[in-house]
């Protein structure tokens, strides 16, 4: 039972990994960017939860909305301020500011809240299951992350596939040249990409912190690499890549806490990727690039 | 024509030393005169030791062209081995500078084992995707030297991955690396002068190999790998060693570290992502390729948290805002061109005024 317990909270890990990891790989995907600063909007969408919902005291739903609010105007200002000036400008210039803007925010954070940890109440009210005759446990965070997850996919997918709006992400991911030649609005495109990114990172955010209570300016720093991980892992890129590489990630840290060491999960993990990436150098659902002389 | 660029190079290169040097005298006499904050002092060494760290990084960076985001995990491999080594010969070498000479030597050929074993793999892999993989490698390593217990008595090494009593010492055993405590002890022998040394033997590593064949190839892979394999040139062997010489030399900085510091451990702060980060920043701020770019901004952007001290829990914001809004400056396609008009319109003033 308790390998059963395990599986079902690395699966809901994963969950959280997949849904920032779908914001990744699709700002990649559209902008060819590895936007650095992403985790730290997690961290972002997390103090608006909590203050609007330990400090003045809202209902946890108007603070969800409050802080994919806050999150989708951030993530519009960071690409239009700090990203958008540097449109046909080396990757490596664009990967340093997105650092830069990483670092901006963790000390934006740090001067607004402080430093010290502060103690997050789930915005889950929904109770844990029993079964097997109380053996095992499912927590109401993980039933509610892993729905949530499998919603936006659901949704991430027929947005991309039946609205015009969706159609354009898609033809500016495939060649951007040709979508302007088409008339597609690409700034509009891009920044769409961006808004839709940090609503979902302000969701990520909720779950994250609901099921690991303690923020701080770094929370979203390490969660963030690691859905960049799972991002690369299921194929940069790809929609359905992200989640699948999200969710075998959780699963792999979460197994490998239980049955190898605490201490080196991190490493696993970080060992499976390369040995994946070995084999399949684009990723689980990547698509193979043909290089032309 | 030839010794004309020859020559060029030689002045180019000799300012690049010549600076080092100055800033080293500029500092000595400063230190000597008492004129420099106890602060600064303690800056000195991690001074030299981020110029090196940005210098062997640009060699992967700029010179060989792949985005390395690892760099400090073979900082880490050289500073572990090294103070390894230093504890286990305190005694038997007597002389602490001989024992540091070795233990240099012991600390970049980890690096470099460590950078050869990495890059056979890695360098297989392109662009971001060999970035991902070299971060994930820089995080493997501090994770396992995180964990690590290492122990020594009369029977010999002890080694462990899971706690201090399953070395199973005897009474005489000395523990040497307490898993997440680090080594502590190790000799404190690095000074701003072996630091000033060593940042002179990295240039002239670095320096040389561009200016050599081997180094004109490894830049026309960067340039172009298809048009440089198709004469002939073997990619594999060239990226390799690179890859290896810009790691041993991460190994040279780690060893700086590890004898600087009384106690060593594997923080997310000095061998994570971050310290990788913070390495790849000064290399791109100083200019991808330009050595002396580096070394200039390895200075600049570690004395500057320090120099905006007084301004408290404002400088690191002060920091990220300074660095964003340099590299909008240096690298927007809009503001280059507005920089290139401004650079005509001064040039076009003198010339009106002659013909005035």
């Amino acid at each position: 039972m308790s390998f059963v317990s395990y599986l079902i909270n690395g699966i809901s890990l994963g969950s959280v990994y997949a849904i920032i990891a779908l914001g990744y790989t699709m700002v990649y995907g559209i902008a060819k960017m590895l936007n650095f600063a992403h985790g730290d909007v997690i961290m972002m969408g997390a103090y608006v939860i909590f203050l609007a919902v330990s400090t003045m005291g809202m209902s946890p739903l108007v603070g969800v909305l409050a802080a994919v609010v806050v999150c989708t105007l951030l993530g519009m200002t960071i690409e239009r301020v700090a990203y958008k000036p540097l449109r046909g400008a080396s990757p490596l210039a664009v990967l340093i500011t997105a650092i830069g803007v990483s670092y901006l925010l963790q000390n934006i954070a740090l001067l607004l809240f402080g430093a010290n940890t502060k103690a997050f109440t789930s915005v889950v009210g929904v109770p844990a299951l029993r079964l097997a005759e109380g053996q095992l446990v499912i927590s109401g965070e993980t039933m509610v992350t892993i729905v949530s997850c499998i919603v936006i996919m659901v949704g991430l997918t027929t947005f991309i596939k039946k609205t015009k709006a969706g159609q354009a992400m898609l033809a500016v991911s495939e060649d951007r040249g040709a979508a302007t030649l088409m008339g597609i609005n690409v700034n509009g495109t891009i920044a769409l990409t961006f808004a839709i990114g940090s609503a979902l990172a302000a969701i990520a955010g909720a779950l994250l912190c609901s099921a690991y209570p303690s923020l701080t300016p770094y929370t979203g720093a390490m969660p963030g690499i690691k859905a960049f991980v799972a991002a690369v892992f299921g194929g940069i890129g790809s929609i359905p890549g992200a989640m699948i590489g999200g969710i075998l990630l959780g699963v792999i840290e979460n197994l490998s806490k239980a049955y190898i060491s605490s201490q080196l999960s991190d490493a696993i993990v970080f060992s499976v990727l390369i040995v994946v990436l070995l084999v399949k150098p684009t990723g689980i659902l990547g698509k193979k690039i043909n290089e032309k002389v | 024509m030839k010794t004309k660029s020859w020559n060029k190079n030689w002045t180019n290169n000799a300012i690049t030393y010549g600076m080092v040097i100055a800033a080293y005298l500029i500092v000595q006499v400063m230190v000597n005169t008492g004129n420099i904050s106890s602060l600064m002092k303690g800056l000195l060494v991690p001074l030299c030791m981020y110029v090196i760290l940005a210098v062997s990084l640009n060699l992967t960076v700029g010179i060989l062209g792949e985005l390395s985001l690892g760099h400090a995990g073979f900082m880490c491999v050289g500073a572990f081995t090294s103070a390894v080594f230093s504890k286990c010969m305190q005694s038997v070498i007597p002389n602490t500078f001989v024992c540091f000479l070795f233990a240099l030597l012991v600390g970049a050929a980890a690096a470099a084992v460590c950078g050869i074993l990495i890059g056979i793999p890695v360098l297989r892999l392109r662009g971001d995707y060999l970035a991902i993989v070299t971060l994930a490698f820089g995080e493997i390593i501090k994770n396992i030297m995180n964990a690590i217990y290492l122990g020594k008595d009369s029977k010999g090494l002890h080694f462990s991955l899971k706690n201090a009593a399953a070395l199973n010492l005897e009474e005489d055993g000395e523990m040497i690396i307490k898993g997440a405590q680090g080594i502590t002890g190790t000799p404190k022998v690095s000074t701003f002068t072996i630091g000033v040394v060593l940042v002179l033997i990295t240039l002239f590593i670095i320096i040389n190999l561009v200016n050599s064949r081997t180094g004109r190839a490894i830049m026309s892979i960067r340039d172009n790998r298809i048009a440089a394999e198709s004469v002939g040139i073997n990619i594999t062997k060239y990226k390799l060693l690179a890859f290896t010489i810009s790691a041993s030399l991460a190994g040279v900085a780690g060893v700086l570290y590890a004898h600087n510091v009384s106690s060593l451990t594997a923080l997310p702060k000095n061998f994570g992502y971050n310290m990788s980060i913070m390495i790849l920043v000064f290399v791109v701020l100083g200019g991808i390729g330009n050595i002396r770019g580096s070394i200039i901004s390895a200075v600049i952007l570690t004395l500057l948290p320090e120099l905006l001290r007084g301004l408290n829990n404002y400088r690191m914001l002060i920091y990220a805002i300074v660095l964003i809004a340099m590299m909008l400056f240096n690298s927007s396609p809009k503001m280059i061109e507005f920089r290139e008009q401004l650079a005509e319109k001064w040039k076009k003033k003198p010339a009106q005024k002659k013909e005035a």
